[in-house]
């Protein structure tokens, strides 16, 4: 029998982080959760995630960045909605999802090689290098990059793909690349610029998340 | 210094009260006073430490006789508290009360200012216009008000009908005006009610019967109030009485005419049964009615083509009816008129529309039912006697109670309706009791605050209902797993248990929220009241005035003030009732004499008459000139600034007295 | 009428048959449409998981593109597209911090930013600016009684349900019906096919998706219509690993009560998106629809019997 000690003391809370997440617009609703669990019910994935959307929730107004942004649940978030629509309380949950996410990628909270962030990160980077994505391409780098045998395994996917005309062979990309690399330098700075101020005042990282 | 009304000289006492801390704290109050001591016109001038108390009005009382005052200033806390205080100290002391003014030294200073030498300052300014005005005030007399001692009970449920009751009991004659052809609201249409389970009707219909038997009430049943005038004490109210076709006074309630009518089977869905049954063109409500008169409904009776009548029917009713002969298809609506003092708000609740939210799939799924049609279902006088037998013909094995279908959700209404988590689960032990199911109750908290409600709650759980803590966000008829073909599915996410599961279930039952009544705006202008944001009728003050409202003689009553149940709406009946009584027995009512009038060199150019929100103001044929209905007037200054002609003059705020009180602010000495 | 026409990076790769279908059955209605100039990928939902004010920048190109070209308004079809527009809007309208830099962002591309362009959706356009009528008369060969579910999927109603209904959306199902296809009752038309989850996730990703083509086939259908690439692949390309996983399940007999049928067997049902059987309507070829590139491709049904595609 493998017993495990489950204790949490405040001092296991990041105090402010429940705040941080609930200052995206339109997240604010979160203080108003009466944990229902209308979401997690409607959730078709929830039956997969080792914290329900609900319990993220809370576990997010409670300040338990570590549990939070560990657990499985914000990568199996598809985006679906189904929970937003329908919170009696109109918290956006699915774009609070996104919020975590995102702190996740930036602070490295996920294993090594997980396909989900992995794919939001070449997606990312395959979307500003060419102002497009080419998904037979990204899906390949993403298998060679998370598993090489899953990878392999997908041969036949792809010779039916491409059999029907749907494996295009070339990237497709902008024109006008110049412009995006601009657009984004622009971000970039304003970004830092704001981490700045607010390091000059006192603040702890007033930035936006996500300055690559 | 101006002369007592261009008369006497003012001789004005002033006290400024410490008020504890409240005042002492943030104001130099020694100061102020021995400031005002030497002001033209101040006889004495005091400060002390609570002038609301005994010593402190006995002060006041003293000081008039000792000292001559004809005047009295008080510089303490907000007049909405202690003005009345005062006056009554000032009368006491043998002064008219009208010659006492007061000034708000404490939420108006103290309590806003944070420097001391400022708070003074303004106090002595705010003193010194109180001293320039009061010298100009003059006698006036409490208005009396005579109060007409029949009352008014708008709606016939349980709060109407036990509010009537009261009211008949102690001697007043009452007018209970109901909409539909019989009194008993929504709880006549209970199986039972919790946490008791008496039968809803083995209580309600001796109330009914009382009032359909008391000499002291005058039932008017499937009738509306269609205008209403007048002030406190004195309402004329129009009352629309809709066309049975039956004369009630006739009608025995034999129902031979509902057994011999053309239509042989009941065909039209029946409205108390919540459509689950049917009825013919004539009919009676349900067996309990009061009055216990049949009614014809001129869309679906054949001897009229769409409510006008063609007289082409056998009429095999009235052939029925005999020597009684009460049916009477010439019957036309009728208007009343009756004039009451006080009028009791007693117009109920809505049940929240569920096709509000598809996503239960009422109407999709023919086994999805809403709270009220169950009751009707279990009801041994419901449309299948009791036995629970679901549209499309199977008893159900499995029952899935979904609470908060309507409520706590901010895309249909924000509020707890306060009763659903008890009905549920009286519905619950109704539904085991009826059919053995499996039932579960979905649920996000369990509210049971009344008296006997927690025991109710534990006897559920002792009979074996799930209950589920896990609000539901839909209900589907798709199959995953074989054992779930043919039913519908909840899929729910057991927050207690900590995992999602999915229930097949044969019926669906949703917990509706209590709403306001659809015409509740329209209602609330007939009766001059207000509405809060969420739809109910707005009482004078949530925790200390509940059945009041800011009318004077106007009074709510269960759950057109907010959702309720039973007890409570009874309760507040009674506490409605006694209000009313408070101003029936005194007969009169006082009202401050801060009107309006209009002087004789009204030119009679009607400017201010539509102004008046209170539609106080009359233009008088015979004088040419603007009359004001003093009862009717509330103060508000309106047509004393809109006046062209500076023709009307408001008592306690005439020009002089406002101006001096400028001008002292204003001065510098 | 002429739209901006928004591809998306699917429409120009695996759902290539969605644009082919598409530009004929708008062109056949009198809708001009013109591939906006140098359209940049709009983020999608994988986009919006890295950086949330960039993702705005780069979707905002986009509008900021289709201001420009002057015609008013921006169809996008991929429903991930069209939902990561019109969020951006709304975002872009909540929050005026993140405007301003966007603004500041796109003056660098010599563009700007008015909000004045709405993103409309293909069934939102055919149902209320073409109107049923004129499909109708472009008919000439009825799908006469082709037992179709029309899966929706969950972006293009959630959370913006701006043309239709949220929990039971008709306009798909008003438009097959004009073309003469009968819709069967499906209730997972709004539910999640799991996204980019079948590929990274496999295991919840296509449970979600089985379940939508295991309802399909136990509610008698014939041919499964989407609005989206990603939903029609999920749905398209994934059979054999689903038949590996479920393939002995079985469902009531729609037709025969008290009978059951295997899934496996019906788990090669056609997923066509909704403008190809439009396209079949109107009497365009298999060919010219890319009727080909689905996995189950399904052949045009004869005129006296409906029949499915073979397998």
């Amino acid at each position: 029998m493998d017993l495990r000690r489950t204790i949490k003391y405040e001092s296991d809370r990041v105090k402010g982080f429940g705040r941080e997440v609930m200052s995206v617009p339109g997240c604010e609703q979160l203080e108003n959760c009466i944990q229902c669990g209308t979401c997690s019910g409607l959730c078709p994935l929830s039956i997969y995630m080792d914290h329900t959307p609900r319990q993220v929730m809370e576990l997010t107004r409670s300040d338990f960045k570590d549990e939070v942004l560990r657990s499985t649940t914000i990568w199996l978030c598809a985006s679906c909605y189904a929970c937003t629509v329908e919170c009696p309380k109109q918290i956006r949950i699915t774009d609070i999802m996104y919020e975590l996410k995102q702190r996740a990628i930036h602070e490295g909270f996920y294993p090594k090689r997980f396909p989900i962030p992995v794919l939001a990160q070449e997606f990312y980077r395959m979307s500003h290098k060419r102002g497009r994505v080419t998904e037979n391409f990204l899906a390949t780098i993403m298998f060679l990059k998370t598993n090489l045998l899953a990878a392999l395994g997908m041969w036949r996917l792809g010779l039916n793909l491409f059999a029907r005309g749907r494996f295009p062979l070339k990237l497709e990309g902008i024109k006008r690349r110049d412009e995006l690399v601009r657009m984004m330098a622009v971000v970039d700075k304003l970004s830092i610029d704001a981490l700045q101020n607010s390091q000059q005042n006192g603040g702890n990282g007033g930035g936006h998340p996500g300055a690559h | 210094m101006d002369k007592v009304n261009g008369n006497h000289e003012a001789r004005i006492g002033f006290y400024v009260c410490h008020c504890g801390h409240n005042i002492a704290a943030m104001v130099d109050c020694t100061e102020v006073a021995k400031y005002v001591g030497q002001l033209p016109g101040v006889v004495l001038s005091r400060d002390y430490k609570y002038m609301c108390s005994d010593p402190g009005q006995e002060l006041i009382q003293k000081d008039i006789k000792e000292f001559d005052l004809n005047r009295v200033v008080v510089a303490s806390c907000s007049p909405l508290l202690h003005e009345h205080t005062f006056r009554s100290a000032v009368e006491a002391g043998g002064l008219n009360p009208f010659f006492f003014h007061m000034v708000n030294i404490r939420e108006h200073v103290s309590w806003v200012h944070t420097n001391r030498d400022e708070a003074t300052a303004k106090a002595k300014a705010l003193a010194r216009a109180a001293i320039r005005r009061v010298a100009h005030h003059r006698a006036l007399d409490v208005k009396k008000v005579p109060i007409h001692p029949d009352v008014l009970v708008v709606g016939g449920g349980i709060a109407g009908i036990h509010a009537a009751l009261t009211l008949a009991k102690a001697g007043k004659k009452v007018y209970l005006v109901e909409r539909e052809p019989s009194i008993g609201g929504h709880m006549a249409k209970f199986d039972k009610t919790f946490p008791t389970l008496d039968c809803a009707a083995c209580i309600l219909t001796p109330k009914m019967s009382e009032v359909g038997a008391h000499e002291n009430i005058t039932l008017w049943s499937y009738s509306e109030v269609v205008k209403m005038d007048g002030y406190v004490g004195n309402y004329t109210v129009t009352v629309k009485r809709r066309p049975r076709y039956i004369n009630e006074d006739l009608c025995t309630g034999c129902q031979e005419c509902i057994a011999n009518c053309v239509y042989r089977e009941p065909k039209f869905p029946d409205d108390f049964n919540e459509g689950l049954g049917k009825r013919k063109p004539v009919y009676i409500p349900f067996p309990q009615a009061t009055p216990q008169v049949v009614l014809i409904d001129p869309e679906v009776c054949l001897n009229f083509k769409r409510g006008v009548l063609t007289d082409k029917c056998k009429k095999t009713c009235v052939e029925a009816c005999g020597e009684k002969k009460a049916i009477d298809f010439q019957q036309k609506e009728e208007f009343q008129e009756i004039k009451v003092g006080t009028i009791i708000v007693a117009t109920g609740f809505q049940a929240f529309d569920v096709a509000r939210m598809p996503q239960y799939g009422y109407g999709r799924y023919p086994n999805v039912y809403t709270a009220l049609e169950v009751e009707r279902l279990v009801n041994a006088s419901g449309p299948t006697a009791g036995d629970v037998l679901l549209r499309d013909g199977r008893h159900p094995k499995s029952i899935g109670i979904i609470h908060c279908v309507g409520s706590r959700d901010k895309k249909t209404n924000r509020w707890c309706s306060r009763v659903c988590c008890m009905y549920s689960m009286k519905l619950a032990h109704l539904l085991k009791e009826h059919t053995e199911a499996e039932i579960y109750n979905f649920y996000i908290d369990i509210r049971a605050p009344g008296k006997g409600y927690e025991e109710f709650y534990d006897k559920l759980l002792e009979e074996g209902v799930h209950f589920i803590r896990g609000r539901v966000g839909e209900v589907t008829d798709w199959a995953f797993i074989p054992e779930e073909e043919g039913k519908l599915v909840i899929r729910v996410e057991d927050t207690l248990a900590n995992v999602v599961r999915r229930i097949p279930v044969d019926m669906v039952v949703l917990s509706t929220g209590l709403e306001p009544q659809p015409d509740a705006q329209a209602v609330r202008r007939l009766f001059n009241m207000s509405c809060g944001s969420e739809g109910f009728f707005l009482e004078r003050h949530p925790k200390l005035a509940p059945v009041n409202t800011f009318t004077d003689g106007i009074y709510l009553a269960g759950c057109c003030q907010s959702p309720k149940d039973i007890p409570d709406s009874v309760a507040q009946a009674g506490a409605a009732a006694a209000e009313a009584m408070v101003l029936i027995d005194k007969g009169h009512i006082e009202q401050e004499p801060n009107t309006a009038y209009v002087l004789d060199d009204c030119s009679g150019c009607k400017s201010c008459i539509p102004l008046c929100p209170y539609t106080a103001i009359t233009f008088n044929e015979g004088t040419k000139k603007a009359d004001i209905n003093e009862a009717l007037c509330k103060g508000c200054g309106t047509c004393v600034g809109s006046c062209p002609s500076g023709s009307i003059v408001q008592n306690l705020f005439e020009d002089e007295e406002v101006f001096s009180e400028i001008q002292g602010v204003l001065a510098n000495d | 009428m002429k739209y901006s026409y928004f591809p998306g990076c699917s429409l120009k790769g695996t759902g290539r048959a969605y644009e082919e279908s598409l530009l004929p059955v708008f062109q056949a209605l009198g809708v001009e449409l013109e591939e906006l100039d140098d359209w940049n990928c709009c983020g999608a939902t994988a986009y919006m998981a890295v950086d949330e004010v960039k993702a705005c920048v780069m979707a905002s190109r986009n509008l900021a593109l289709a201001e420009k070209a002057g015609h008013q308004e921006l169809l996008a079809p991929c429903s991930a597209c069209y939902l990561v527009l019109n969020k951006t809007k709304h975002y872009l309208h909540e929050s005026p911090a993140v405007e301003a830099v966007v603004q500041k962002a796109l003056h660098q591309a010599n563009l700007t930013y008015s909000g004045n362009t709405p993103v409309r959706h293909p069934l939102d356009v055919l149902i209320n600016n073409v109107g049923i009528d004129a499909i109708k008369k472009r008919v000439t060969q009825p799908l006469k009684g082709l037992k179709v579910a029309p899966y929706y999927g969950c972006q293009i109603v959630r959370p913006y349900a701006s043309f239709d209904d949220q929990y039971n959306p008709t306009t798909m199902d008003r438009l097959l019906e004009a073309i003469g296809c009968t819709i069967v009752t499906y209730p997972l038309k709004t539910r999640c096919c799991g996204g980019s989850l079948t590929g990274t996730l496999p295991e919840p990703g296509l449970l979600c998706a089985y379940v939508l083509l295991k309802e399909a086939i136990a509610r008698g259908a014939e041919v499964v219509a989407t609005v989206c690439p990603l939903c029609q692949f999920n749905l398209d390309c994934y059979r054999d690993k689903m038949v590996a996983k479920w393939g002995g399940e079985t469902v009531p007999d729609p037709r025969k009560a008290g009978a059951r049928i295997a899934v496996g067997p019906r788990l090669d049902i056609p997923v066509v998106f909704f403008t190809q059987l439009i396209g079949l309507a109107f009497g365009l070829t298999e060919k010219e629809l890319g009727l080909q590139r689905g996995f189950t491709p399904l052949r045009r049904p004869a005129p006296a019997q409906p029949q499915t595609a073979a397998a």
